[in-house]
């Protein structure tokens, strides 16, 4: 009887996750919105509060929001095995449509028209980056740290002009973070 | 091993990619072009166009068509796992301590000053795509500079940010427009 009960719920997750994940376009951000409508206002599995916090948690940890959101989701709804479901849910579809798009992908960009299609796509893509950067690097400015600015600064001469491991730059960026957090702390506290 | 260094490289992308979406486009570009020569810059461009259109997180799209590209549906496997393993270890672990001290002031405050460089990570893999787009893989030279392209995307940038125009409709708009102008001009 609880058996049956869990896979059935199990069974609901993995649809749920595979229904929102091959449906979102547009990154994490927006798929923390669907989820919040199955989860929380349709299957009330989670309540608005915790699943705020699961948001918070899953933006802030390393990987992408999707694949952490179900990870929190999954474990909250039915501990490990609902962890594996969410994430299998989630990353089916794309791990789907990238395989069919990679096996065409050779003859479509071989094609001139489609060649040309792309590349004029290229363009715009960059501009969707570069302007997702701005609206992102002026909320830095717009803080008025100048602690943050520099980082910002730094980082930037970091990766485009000495080409520095990423990899370094964030641990870099992260271990001074910490430092100046533990001198506020300790400026607070004499 | 072909299947174990599709792992790693991933898995790197998947352990420091903090802040989602484009945060881990530089760290892809750093394993998957500087690092492992596995894409040219060009075909990197193209993925990051075709992970855009296409739903899923960029680090999913990414691993399956690197993936496949070199190892076959094996290697996509691998590189995919790869991708979310470390996100399953430490976001479990998180969500033990959420679950035990509802307390993330302490993550927060690293959080704080990691966003400012994560913001000009992706800054700087943007203008590297920029280059793609300008030069292509030549030098960077006025000869060698593809101007319509530098026209799409100053045109698709303005639209973005003074009128909030839907990102994909943009960038089908610019390669419509390019297709377009080379088959009125006889260039196709």
């Amino acid at each position: 009887m609880e058996d049956s009960r869990k896979g059935k719920t199990l069974v609901q997750l993995f649809l749920s996750t595979l229904y929102i994940s091959a449906f979102t376009f547009g990154g994490g951000f927006v798929i923390i919105t669907f989820m919040k409508r199955k989860f929380v206002d349709e299957l009330h599995w989670i309540d608005e509060n915790e699943m705020l916090d699961l948001a918070a948690l899953a933006q802030s940890s390393p990987g992408a929001i999707a694949v952490n959101a179900a990870i929190l989701v999954g474990w909250r709804v039915a501990g490990f095995a609902g962890m594996v479901t969410a994430v299998v849910g989630t990353i089916l579809p794309p791990m789907l449509i990238l395989t069919v798009i990679s096996f065409f992908y050779q003859a479509f960009a071989a094609n001139p028209y489609v060649a040309l299609l792309l590349k004029g796509m290229q363009a715009g893509v960059v501009a969707v980056i570069l302007d997702v950067v701005w609206g992102l690097g002026g909320k830095v400015v717009k803080e008025r740290s100048l602690f943050l600015c520099v980082v910002m600064a730094a980082a930037f001469v970091a990766t485009a002009v000495f080409r520095v491991n990423v990899i370094l730059i964030i641990l870099a960026a992260a271990a001074v973070g910490m430092l100046r957090a533990l001198w506020l702390r300790r400026r607070v506290a004499s | 091993m072909v299947y174990l260094q599709l792992f790693l490289s991933f898995l790197k992308v998947g352990m420091f990619s903090i802040g989602g979406g484009y945060a881990a486009m530089p760290l892809i570009q750093s394993e998957v072009v500087s690092g492992h020569g596995w894409l040219s810059m060009g075909e990197f461009t193209d993925l990051i166009t075709i992970a855009e259109m296409t739903p899923g997180p960029i680090a999913v799209n990414s691993a399956t068509f690197v993936g496949i590209r070199i190892a076959g549906v094996p290697g996509a496997v691998a590189a995919t796992f790869g991708c979310i393993f470390p996100s399953c270890i430490i976001v479990s672990l998180l969500a033990f301590i959420y679950y035990k001290y509802k307390n993330m002031s302490a993550l927060q405050g690293i959080l704080q000053s990691l966003r400012p460089a994560v913001v000009a990570l992706i800054a700087g893999a943007g203008i590297s795509l920029l280059r793609t787009v300008a030069v292509g893989e030549e030098a960077l030279l006025p000869e060698n500079v593809n101007w319509l392209g530098i026209v799409l995307f100053a045109a698709a940038f303005f639209v973005l940010r003074k009128w909030k125009w839907n990102p994909i409709l943009v960038m089908f708009l610019c390669g419509i427009v390019n297709l377009g102008i080379h088959v009125i001009s006889g260039a196709v």
